[in-house]
């Protein structure tokens, strides 16, 4: 397939999965807003939202503070942020127009469905009540545009690349959630939080849908050392790192098979996967959960470089 | 202007044979139910066009071109007859152009002027002497037919350059055969669903020489912004191949390659919806970002073919069209089968006075324009505009060519008020291949919604209609 249609593919994918976890963020920081102080930690929660959503520097240029209205307007709105939940469906909308003979039907539907909703509203939603509605309604726009690839697509390189895409920027954003809040996840040797912490817990895991998840794998209260667990290393765990190696891994042999031969974006995939495949979670915290956590984001960026060198250009 | 033929009910009245059946459905059918289907069918162009349209887009209501519900219908002999015509019009066509960049005996003879070429901006000397693969020039021809009477077709337009449309024939057609299962159970229509291989069989007969047996072709769009893309990525789909922009496209040594994921793939057909100007930044335009440099150079090295060819616009342009039934006796040594449209050509003194001497009554036409735009519809201009033509016209001449105001045939059509007669022109796609011409049955009827009209160009209030051919 042409290369440019490969790469409309995949980033079509990774900014229709970032407009979701960008939802996901700021919904997490409101109730993380609304618990009482005394509750809950005392940094600025919507300084840390736009360091999760990795536009810590953009914002920064834009507003001098963060507070709610700052940065919910940046992360959902502004046409100048280029990673805000508007210009991640308006981008990929654009995507799809250029590749719309590799889509189908209900994939262009969902994409074109969502960006015409998007243009209704305008400046923004006038309440907070319509605001909650709009970032529900972003994350099923999200469900449904993947939900219709993985139903209706044929399972050839068109579909490979749109999985790259979904699961390199879904790598991406749980690693950066965890970077961000490293310092909450303690090993328990370690761990001298008292209650307080706990929204803070519920609220990462809320960031990437993993609330429900972590009861039915653990069946005890949260204790921060099996979050970083759920989110580093259990395959179980749709967005947990190792889960979308095993993807990205699957997806880029898919690729090589039906092309002949492979390449270094296939063999750096295979070695993150071994890596996270092979550590538990006390070495992991023994050698630094930051250092891990900052190694594998570099990993991941580097994966996405090699396939567009491979593939994309 | 005498009263318009209307093809359903002819001179007196009753239905003719082809429009029969029709005519009689019509007449017993609940009166709402057009009105009602007409509402499907916007509906059904919304979701199955939706898989090409961009609608939603601010501009998007001048793409959703209004579909007529009523079709237009042909019958096999008048079929037959438009057949060969526009096969032997086409015919003529290629052979004029390759003339025209090789020895020029039509100029010699003094059938076309030379300064009508050589001065004219759609004239490409990078063509002269380049041969082309086979001699096509003009791979595919939307030749744009008015009818008056009974009998008398003109063809008004040669569309030699990249002729649009076709999108509209084969979505017209699929559109009718959800919403009138039981007109198609009464009636044998010729179907069009088969263009899409014909143009693919025709584009891969026309490979050079150099290329692998089964030949790659792509379709080249200008891209998303372009008012026609979903035409491109429509046909693209249809055919199975890859739409491709400028940039996806490479030269090395003098072949064209495409990037693909698998690396560099040689591209031996290029059906191009871009204009000459585009097409190259090294050769035409140099501030071209659509284009691909050097692709002329892969041209003329004969490694690849652009369908339609580089400087077909010296057969279509309006100042050549008056000269076109001289060049298909000059080609073929035949009396041509579809008439022009009487033309005055106003660079011609005696014609230019008799032209000022009756603006009110004809229609003048610039000689480079298109679309519909820039004309003057003498009967339907009020007195002010006229005086205001005059001037232009006096002050450039050449640039101008006036008809008589035709009465376009009309057919029923559906409007608020019920089915009124409406003007129609038909836009057939000829198909010219190595091996053969195919001309699928019908093409693209368009209609002028606004009553009295005659500007039939979506741009303006056209509509379209789906065409029928009668088989016998």
């Amino acid at each position: 397939m042409l290369s440019r249609t490969a790469d409309n593919m995949y980033w079509l994918a990774r900014y229709v999965e970032r407009a979701e976890y960008l939802a996901r963020i700021i919904e997490a920081t409101q109730r993380l807003t609304a618990v009482p102080t005394s509750d809950g930690a005392t940094t600025n929660e919507w300084e840390s939202a736009v360091a999760t959503a990795g536009c810590a520097a953009a914002f920064f240029l834009a507003h001098k503070e963060a507070n709610e209205q700052t940065v919910t307007d940046f992360l959902a709105f502004s046409p100048d942020n280029p990673s805000s939940i508007r210009s991640c469906f308006e981008v990929a909308r654009s995507n799809a127009r250029s590749v719309r003979t590799a889509l189908t039907v209900e994939m262009w539907d969902a994409i074109n469905g969502t960006w015409l909703e998007l243009q209704k509203l305008g400046a923004g939603p006038a309440s907070r009540e319509q605001f909650a509605n709009f970032l529900r309604w972003v994350q099923e726009s999200s469900l449904r545009f993947d939900g219709s690839a993985y139903r209706t697509m044929l399972r050839n390189d068109a579909y490979w690349f749109s999985r790259l895409g979904v699961f390199a920027e879904r790598a991406d954003n749980t690693a950066r959630i965890l970077d961000v809040k490293y310092h909450l996840l303690l090993p328990p040797q370690e761990h001298i939080g008292g209650p307080l912490d706990y929204f803070q817990w519920a609220a990462i895991l809320r960031c990437v849908s993993a609330l429900t998840a972590y009861h039915w794998v653990y069946r005890e209260s949260l204790k921060p050392w099996l979050i970083a667990d759920l989110l580093i290393l259990n395959d179980q765990m749709p967005r947990s790192l190792a889960s979308c190696y095993a993807h990205l891994v699957e997806h880029l042999d898919n690729i090589a098979r039906a092309y002949g031969r492979q390449g270094l974006a296939q063999r750096h995939a295979r070695q993150v996967r071994t890596r996270l495949e092979n550590s538990r979670m006390d070495e992991i915290f023994k050698g630094g959960l930051h250092e891990f956590i900052g190694s594998f984001i570099a990993d991941n960026n580097r994966l996405g470089a090699l396939i567009t060198e491979q593939y994309l250009l | 202007m005498a009263a318009a033929f209307d093809e359903m009910k002819g001179t007196d009245g009753l239905a003719r044979p082809a429009y029969e059946e029709l005519a009689g459905w019509l007449g017993k059918i609940p009166p709402d139910i057009l009105q009602q289907r007409s509402r499907e069918a916007e509906l059904l162009f919304r979701r199955i066009g939706i898989t090409f349209a961009v609608y939603g887009e601010s501009e998007s209501t001048e793409r959703l071109i209004p579909f007529d519900v009523v079709p237009r219908i042909l019958a096999a002999k008048e079929w037959d007859t438009l057949k060969r015509g526009l096969e032997q019009r086409t015919k003529a066509i290629n052979l004029y152009i390759k003339d025209i960049y090789s020895t020029r005996d039509v100029l010699r003879a003094g059938i076309v002027p030379e300064d009508l070429i050589f001065q004219n901006p759609v004239f490409r000397p990078e063509m002269n002497g380049q041969r082309v693969p086979h001699d096509i020039y003009v791979f595919i021809a939307g030749i744009d037919i008015v009818r008056v009477d009974s009998d008398t077709f003109y063809v008004l337009e040669d569309n030699a350059r990249t002729p649009s449309g076709v999108s509209y024939m084969l979505e017209n057609r699929e559109i009718m055969l959800r919403l009138f299962p039981d007109l198609f159970a009464r009636h044998r229509v010729a179907p069009v669903e088969n263009y899409p291989d014909e143009l693919l069989a025709t584009l891969k007969s026309a490979a050079p020489a150099t290329a692998a047996a089964d030949p790659t072709v792509v379709l080249l769009t200008p891209g998303i912004y372009n008012s026609a893309y979903y035409e491109h990525s429509f046909l693209a789909d249809k055919l199975g191949i890859e739409l491709v922009e400028g940039r996806d496209l490479i030269v090395k040594n003098e072949t064209v390659f495409m990037r693909t994921t698998e690396g560099l793939k040689r591209v031996d057909v290029i059906y191009r919806r871009i204009d000459d100007d585009f097409l190259d930044p090294l050769s035409f335009r140099p501030d071209a970002a659509l284009g691909v440099p050097g692709l002329m150079s892969a041209y003329t090295a004969g490694n690849v073919t652009l369908a339609n060819a580089v400087g077909t616009g010296v057969a279509d342009d309006k100042a050549v069209y008056s000269y076109m039934p001289e060049i298909v006796k000059f080609y073929l040594g035949e009396e041509p089968i579809l008439k022009n449209v009487p033309t005055w050509r106003c660079r011609e003194a005696e014609h230019l006075s008799y032209v000022l001497d009756n603006l009110a009554e004809l229609v003048v036409k610039e000689v480079h324009g298109s679309g519909g735009y820039g004309m003057l519809i003498g009967p339907k201009a009020d007195k002010l505009a006229i005086e205001a033509f005059r001037e232009k016209l006096k002050r450039d001449p050449r640039g101008f060519i006036a008809q008589p105001t035709l009465a376009l045939s009309t057919v029923p059509t559906l409007v608020e008020e019920g089915l009124a007669p409406r003007h129609v022109d038909l836009r057939p796609f000829v198909l010219t291949g190595r091996d053969r011409t195919r001309i699928v049955p019908g093409g693209l009827t368009r209609v002028a919604l606004k009553a009295g009209s005659l500007v039939v160009n979506s741009s303006q209030g056209g509509g379209t209609k789906d065409t029928w051919v009668l088989d016998n």
